[in-house]
């Protein structure tokens, strides 16, 4: 049977979601898309550049993908709705990632504008995925508010310094009934395969992808990091143990003590 | 006439619309979403909003990624 994630009305089978800022140029991007079979991507919304006649970021996304514009660059609630509402007004469908940071050195989301920005969206209608500080009270608003899924941090937005926030993102899994999806810090595809050994249910990578010396290779070592630890996670973790358990029988060996 | 177009003020010809404004900027209509005096304004409302002196105009389309500000 098919594994697939069930995200509002989407049944999505590709768990690695990626974030196109940052890459050297759009043909890159649509290559890494295409190479890698994903089905969700970030956009960001911004103020067209009227001195200069750039293509569009969409002309470069598969027209399979789906796309999920974010509120970066909100640093209150409601700029995140303004933001989202014109991104909706853009006619790509309702899912929105909110995004609300006030914090420059770290960029480290603001939970509780974040919060209410995702009881405005919800009520109105959008698919809402806030991105979040792992904190279960705040998620468990946020469940309310009427969030589709959860997606807290690994570590601080194109750090690449992994999941530092494992134990947070572990108790979120075990304590949140959405889907978990750990957005941002990801430097490796091990910490993408430690994600979701761990259970969450998918991953954003942006920095790791785009800024890689072959970012077709490294989007598909992720690819093959998700996969793999999902499959780890179905299957069900192993028991560690305190000292070692022999793998071969333990009779039968070639010496006169036997 | 001035308005605000992006957050900057410019000149622009007395009694246009806005599609004639998106016209005469050389963009694509599909690829951009405008809001006028903080209202977000419909592909087909377009040609029907006329601007005026100190309007604020706020065109905005979809790029990559990261960062952003428009407000």
């Amino acid at each position: 049977m098919q594994d697939l994630l069930n995200i509002a009305d989407k049944k999505i089978s590709n768990r690695l979601f990626i974030g196109t800022g940052k890459f050297p140029n759009k043909p890159t991007i649509k290559d890494v898309l295409e190479s890698t079979n994903i089905e969700v991507v970030t956009v960001a919304l911004r103020r067209v550049d009227l001195t200069s006649k750039g293509d569009n970021i969409l002309d470069y996304i598969p027209k399979n993908c789906l796309i999920m514009p974010n509120t970066s660059g909100a640093r209150n609630a409601e700029e995140a709705v303004r933001i989202a509402r014109l991104a909706q007004a853009a006619g790509l469908g309702s899912w929105i990632k909110i995004e609300v940071i006030n914090d420059n050195k770290y960029l480290l989301p603001d939970n509780l504008e974040t919060l209410k920005a995702t009881e405005i969206l919800a009520n109105e209608g959008f698919m809402v995925l806030p991105y979040m500080n792992p904190d279960l009270a705040l998620a468990k608003r946020l469940v309310k508010a009427g969030a589709k899924a959860i997606m807290p941090f690994g570590s601080p937005i194109g750090s690449n310094r992994g999941l530092k926030t494992e134990e947070l993102v572990k108790i979120m899994v075990s304590e949140i009934n959405l889907p978990i999806i750990v957005d941002a810090g990801l430097g490796k595809p091990s910490d993408a395969s430690r994600c979701m050994e761990l259970g969450c249910s998918a991953v954003l990578v942006n920095t790791a992808i785009a800024t890689a010396n072959d970012p077709i290779n490294m989007a598909k070592a992720f690819s093959l990091a998700v996969k793999a630890g999902r499959l780890s996670f179905l299957n069900g973790t192993s028991i560690e143990t305190e000292y070692a358990k022999a793998s071969s029988p333990l009779t039968g060996f070639l010496r006169d003590d036997n | 006439m001035e308005v605000k177009i992006n957050g900057k003020s410019q000149n622009i010809s007395e009694d246009i619309t806005l599609s004639e404004l998106i016209a005469q900027k050389g963009l694509n209509f599909q690829r951009i979403v405008i809001e006028h005096n903080l209202k977000i304004i419909k592909k087909e409302d377009l040609a029907q909003v006329k601007i005026k002196e100190k309007d604020n105009i706020e065109i905005v389309s979809f790029l990559g990624g990261g960062r952003c500000r428009i407000c």
